[in-house]
């Protein structure tokens, strides 16, 4: 061997680096992220730019119309409307979910309650979401149809004279939606806080015992505090699965946000345009709720961020 | 027996190959080994088993493919849709051979390509359809004149009432005298307000009358311009149905909810439904048994409100519903189409023989005549012929107002005016709702808004 090929050697051997490595194992992500999420994302803002729907079975364009769909949404459709429509529903749902899920997370997690069969009941209250969603919603339409047994019990009880059409008043219905969205929701919130909870270190809670603090002290003062940055993750994705709130309000109210469209969220209206096809209107509807998410998400990302400061 | 047809059919046809050249065979064998149907529910293929493959007339080595699709939330044309724009690049076993339609959305396939001429490319001569309504094929012509489909139904609509409940509120339950008393709107308001005043409701729910006010309107949904125009007779509609509701002469219910079933069952306390052919024989049927049919109930008086039924005309004349079967472009099995479709829409034998077995009304002029003039009974109906009622406003359905969007129109007037019905918004919201959801279905349209 001459001395050339020694040193050669050496250098390879010196030079050896695992870095390749990374960046293969990330290929699969980068791959399958491209193709399923970068692609039709741009591809929707691409579209929303075009005049392109069915019209029975004849093609309408494309045609290039610049930000004329977006106009027509602020100008023509009831945006707004939707977005408020929205918002209500998923207030309505989470303040209940959060209070529930905050009191039932402090319980399983007191160490002085030390309450039994944990496992059971946490099993129990994360079951609901295990339930499609659809499939919720069908069963909450029977229940509280115009002759259902909701509708019977209460008239055999005596609190009702004739039938209360909970699917023709707009808090009827809004509240069944807001009940399936808490019931679904409230054992993974539960959990979620759980985790943040038990990371509290518990001397804490100790050294607060022994000065004589109260319970309700302890859990105002040590765990909400502690808590605030798992609070704010829950909420924020929750604002934002609210925001794509779908499948419950289309099943319940047969896709047309009765009554009075006051039960039509965002999604659905976006639905709406899958009838003709129209891929510029749903395209600038889609644009314009990425954007929504978009600074949601950036919230969330600087608060979090915030506390290394 | 099944058995025994099919062996029967099985030897007639090695006979008929052994012995003759049998032309329609040699003509099938060119042709596609797979028959696909696209449909929504299981009606025309009860039909089809019954009344051409029970008869042994589907050809050697051919097998029918059902798509079955329903129509919920515009699935089935959807379906269909994607499929037949597709249909050029498909195999010849995976095109669509036959399709069908409804009159509401009809003219959306039947001025389009993808359909076949009835007569030029699959055949049927002016002879064969000469029985056919004259109502049926002017919603399947093309703007061109060409006939792209054919219906073994026609589906011409009356007043179907209880008689018990028309005994206690006008005394009498006889067809001509309940008739007599309903012949207009306005003493169809009167017998109403009759009816509440012991306790009964004149309808169901609030779409119940919608078809016979929508099928005499002045003018089609959308005119030249594609401007969507809402008619004087559905303001008519939507008045009437406001007062009825606010009146307490109707329950408040929606077509094919459970609460309209069970008006028409054995509890029910609702004077009437207009339906048109399909519904009688087929829903109302069903839904008026104490015991259904799958739970071993019997078709018969003493089974629930068997029996306790009758028709009359009605106010208005209307029709509701039919199903039209289409030849898809490209199909490779045009005899065969052929076939079916001269069998179950041409055959005055065949056709009969629906109208006799099942009550429903079929799409042969001369047939049915003989029928009306028969003493044909409907035991359903306490005896009454109801075939001579069908027979006389059948001829009178003028079909002249359709257009390619009736059936969102139609869906979106009703699901606007619940709202206005159930007392949530003012008239004028409910048409801007209206309008706002037409917007969406058909962008190119034009609302006054």
């Amino acid at each position: 061997m001459t001395a050339s090929g020694m040193k050669h050697t050496r250098r390879r051997k010196k030079g050896v680096s695992y870095v390749k490595w990374g960046y293969i194992f990330l290929i699969p992500f980068f791959l399958i992220y491209t193709i399923f999420s970068l692609a039709p994302l741009l591809s929707t803002f691409y579209n929303s730019f075009f005049e392109n729907f069915m019209s029975g079975l004849k093609q309408i364009g494309p045609t290039f119309v610049g930000f004329e769909n977006y106009v027509k949404i602020f100008t023509e459709g009831d945006l707004l409307k939707y977005a408020e429509n929205t918002l209500i529903i998923w207030i309505m749902g989470f303040v209940p979910q959060i209070i529930v899920s905050l009191l039932l997370a402090s319980w399983f997690t007191d160490i002085r309650l030390r309450l039994k069969a944990q496992g059971f009941f946490k099993t129990i209250i994360y079951m609901p979401n295990l339930i499609m969603a659809s499939a919720f919603a069908m069963l909450f339409f029977a229940l509280f149809s115009d002759y259902g047994p909701v509708n019977s019990i209460l008239q055999s009880m005596g609190l009702l004279d004739s039938p209360f059409r909970f699917l023709s008043s707009v808090w009827g219905t809004r509240g069944l939606i807001a009940l399936m969205n808490f019931l679904m929701w409230f054992g993974n919130t539960t959990i979620l806080l759980m985790a943040g909870i038990m990371g509290i270190d518990t001397t804490l809670y100790e050294a607060a015992e022994v000065d004589g603090a109260k319970p309700s002290q302890t859990f105002w003062k040590i765990t909400i505090p502690l808590l605030k940055p798992i609070l704010l993750y829950v909420m924020i994705t929750s604002m934002i699965g609210g925001i794509q709130m779908f499948d419950v309000p289309q099943i319940l109210t047969n896709a047309k946000g009765t009554p009075n469209r006051t039960t039509m969220t965002l999604i659905m209206y976006l639905n709406k345009h899958l009838y003709s096809k129209n891929y510029g209107m749903a395209g600038a509807l889609s644009v314009i709720l990425f954007i929504i998410t978009a600074i949601l998400s950036l919230v969330v990302f600087f608060s979090l961020t915030k506390k290394d400061d | 027996m099944k058995k025994k047809v099919m062996s029967v059919v099985l030897a007639a046809s090695m006979l008929a190959g052994m012995t003759m050249s049998a032309v329609p065979a040699a003509a099938a064998e060119e042709e596609g080994k797979v028959l696909n149907i696209y449909c929504w529910n299981e009606e025309f293929q009860s039909r089809y088993m019954d009344y051409f493959d029970a008869k042994g007339l589907l050809p050697e080595g051919v097998t029918v493919n059902w798509v079955i699709t329903p129509n919920e939330n515009n699935g089935y044309q959807d379906k269909l849709d994607e499929t037949l724009l597709n249909q050029e690049n498909a195999d010849a076993d995976d095109k669509i051979d036959i399709f069908l339609i409804e009159a509401d959305y009809a003219l959306k396939y039947v001025d389009s390509e993808y359909t076949l001429d009835v007569k030029n490319d699959i055949g049927l001569t002016d002879e064969d359809l000469k029985d056919q309504y004259k109502y049926t094929q002017d919603i399947a012509t093309d703007s061109n004149g060409a006939l792209k489909g054919v219906t073994w139904q026609a589906t011409p609509g009356l007043f179907a009432y209880r008689r018990s409940i028309a005994k206690d509120v006008l005394g009498t339950d006889d067809p001509d005298e309940v008739q007599a008393a309903l012949a207009d709107w306005t003493k169809f308001e009167e017998v109403a307000a009759k009816a509440a005043e012991k306790g009964y409701k004149m309808l169901s729910g609030y779409d119940d009358a919608y078809r016979t006010f929508s099928n005499n309107v002045s003018g089609p949904w959308v005119d030249e311009d594609l401007n969507v125009v809402v008619d004087e007779n559905l303001m008519n509609w939507v008045d009437q149905t406001k007062s009825f509701t606010d009146n307490g002469y109707n329950n408040k219910t929606a077509l094919w909810a459970d609460g309209w079933n069970a008006d028409q069952g054995p509890d029910g306390k609702v004077f009437g439904f207009f339906y048109s052919t399909w519904g009688i024989n087929f829903t109302l049927l069903g839904n008026s048994l104490e015991t259904p049919v799958d739970a071993g109930g019997k078709e018969e008086v003493g089974n629930g409100a068997f029996g306790d039924w009758a028709v009359c005309e009605g106010p208005q004349n209307y029709y509701w519903g039919g199903t039209w079967i289409c030849a898809a472009k490209d199909t490779d099995n045009p005899t065969l189409i052929h076939d079916i479709m001269y069998t179950l829409t041409c055959d005055p034998v065949t056709m009969k023989a629906i109208t006799e077995d099942t009550q429903d009304y079929t799409n042969n002029q001369t047939a049915m005549g003989e029928l009306a003039d028969s003493d044909f009974q409907s035991a359903f109906l306490g005896g009454q012929n109801h075939i001579k009622l069908f027979a006389e406003a059948a001829p009178k359905i003028d079909m002249s107002n359709i257009s390619p969007y009736d059936q969102g129109c139609n869906e979106e007037f009703q699901a606007a005016f619940k709202d206005y019905f159930d007392g949530n918004v003012e008239k004028e919201e409910a048409l801007s709702n209206f309008y706002t959801a037409i917007t969406e279905k058909y962008p190119e349209l034009n609302t006054p808004e």
